[in-house]
């Protein structure tokens, strides 16, 4: 267990290295000014790092084994129903625990906050936070499903593009002004630490087990997808919290 | 020390929540779809462990570290004393020049040294025969990123619309789409989350909120977002081009 987490470390330490010299070098040439609250940022990077390391090596032990040998074993069973509502569970659940997401929705509710949009008080912007997130998890669990179905029949993925692209396009016409950004962002979001190695084995398990579907072509893809509906959900949560009369918030 | 240790029990009961939905779907398919028990249960629970105060210690360092960090980087690059336009002057557009700097050289140096966009290309070389160059790929994606993230940053200055930018880009992917060979299209849709890892997206979206409540007469939550879609959009068509170009590269020798 402590050798393979030496490497998490290294990992996360190769994910924060280029950003830290980045931000060093402008402070120290183009700024020229000592780097405030230094003490607590050395602190909060050491977290972030020990955190990353833990977190990842934990995923890998616990979950990953597990997630990849359900995802094989039900793409050869091939029972649909089950393969689908599996799909759903998978990017729902990997979508709640994933660590950026939570990040961005976080900042959201508290710009939100500062901007009178959602109420001032810790309560109503974790409420705030929770419902962005959950509407990204469903968006991801149906981009899942949607995807799964799409390797079993075999449509090529540019037309769920642009299905997707289509409904944002319409959507982003009818969203609050003040929801476009973040749900714009969210699509990115998704696409983490948790998310993408489950899909990717899911959808490999199962281009792999079916004849005639190429893993490298059949199999990929899913991720743009899964970053495309959860921009649609974030506008119709916008929406809907809208017509709630800021009930929501 | 009392308030300390129900802030640790209040953040890791609110990570066991975060993390219990993946947790649930996986055991009740193990358990009941599948029908076997979980094997290698002791590995299984120290992994939850680990997960659970590793994502308790990461949610730490984002306050203390990743959000102050962006936010303090945007505040002092558009500082209006740093800027040199403290006596009063109207600040324009072209006066942010070491902003679009810095975004792109977060956004360059954080996709070059990403290791799943080595993945990525490493995958394309194959897909399309050795035509696309693994180094060529990741410089070319870590380029698009880097012009990305400057124009997105570029798009807080000015205050324009967000959905103009991503509505006209994601057009030009699909008209990429129906050009590039048809092998490489999913691995370039994918390549879209290959940019936003766990450390630079807390990062990057600090620093859009904080330029836009810096810089006059934007808002945070009309223009502070966004980095992150210009982030995963560019590597698509990065990938796309570079495909499309070698494989033009290659008929023209050929």
């Amino acid at each position: 267990m402590l050798q393979p987490l030496v490497r998490t470390l290294r990992d996360s330490v190769r994910d924060l290295a280029p950003i830290i010299l980045v931000i060093a070098a402008f402070q120290v040439l183009v700024l020229r000014q000592p780097i405030p609250d230094f003490l607590d940022l050395v602190v909060g990077c050491a977290c972030v790092v020990v955190g990353l390391a833990l977190f990842v090596r934990g995923l890998e032990a616990g979950l990953f084994p597990i997630g990849s040998m359900l995802a094989d074993g039900l793409a050869r069973k091939g029972s649909l129903p089950w393969l689908l509502v599996f799909a759903f569970g998978l990017g729902f659940g990997t979508t709640v625990a994933e660590p950026a997401l939570i990040a961005v929705t976080k900042e959201a509710a508290r710009v939100a906050a500062d901007e009178g949009i959602v109420g001032r008080g810790a309560d109503e912007q974790d409420a705030y936070a929770l419902g962005l997130r959950l509407s990204v998890a469903l968006a991801v669990g149906f981009a899942g499903l949607v995807g799964v179905y799409r390797i079993l029949r075999g449509w090529p993925i540019h037309y769920l593009i642009i299905g997707g692209y289509t409904a944002i396009v319409v959507l982003t016409w009818f969203a609050p002004p003040e929801i476009i950004g973040i749900a714009y962002d969210s699509g990115g979001v998704t696409t983490g630490t948790v998310t993408v190695p489950l899909i990717t084995a899911l959808g490999i398990g199962l281009a792999s087990s079916i004849r005639g579907r190429n893993p490298l072509t059949d199999g990929f893809g899913l991720i743009a997808f899964a970053s495309l509906t959860p921009m649609a959900a974030v506008m119709l949560y916008g929406l809907i919290a809208g017509a709630m009369g800021r009930g929501l918030g | 020390m009392i308030g300390f240790l129900v802030d640790a029990a209040m953040l890791l009961l609110g990570v066991t929540f975060d993390v219990a939905p993946i947790v649930i779907v996986l055991f009740a398919f193990q358990r009941f779809v599948v029908g076997r028990p979980i094997p290698n249960p002791r590995a299984v629970v120290m992994g939850l462990v680990y997960v659970t105060l590793g994502l308790g210690l990461f949610l730490i360092g984002l306050e203390k570290a990743l959000f102050p960090l962006g936010r303090s980087m945007a505040r002092q690059l558009a500082d209006p004393v740093f800027l040199g336009v403290s006596g009063g002057g109207a600040v324009g557009w072209e006066h942010y020049a070491w902003v679009y700097l810095f975004a792109a050289a977060i956004g360059f140096s954080t996709t070059i040294a990403e290791p799943s966009l080595m993945a990525v290309s490493i995958k394309a070389n194959e897909v399309s025969g050795g035509a696309i160059g693994v180094t060529g790929l990741r410089v070319a994606v870590a380029i698009g990123v880097a012009i990305g993230v400057a124009v997105g940053v570029l798009r807080i200055v000015t205050g324009t619309p967000l959905h103009y930018y991503i509505i006209a880009g994601y057009a030009l992917v699909l008209i990429q789409t129906t050009m590039a060979p048809r092998g490489i299209v999913a691995l370039a849709y994918d390549s879209g989350g290959v940019t936003t890892s766990t450390v630079t997206v807390p990062i990057v979206t600090a620093l859009g909120l904080g330029l836009a409540s810096s810089v006059p007469g934007r808002s945070p939550t009309l223009d502070g977002f966004g980095l992150i879609a210009f982030a995963s959009l560019f590597p698509i068509m990065a990938v796309l081009a570079y495909a499309q170009a070698s494989r033009w590269r290659a008929s023209r020798r050929g």
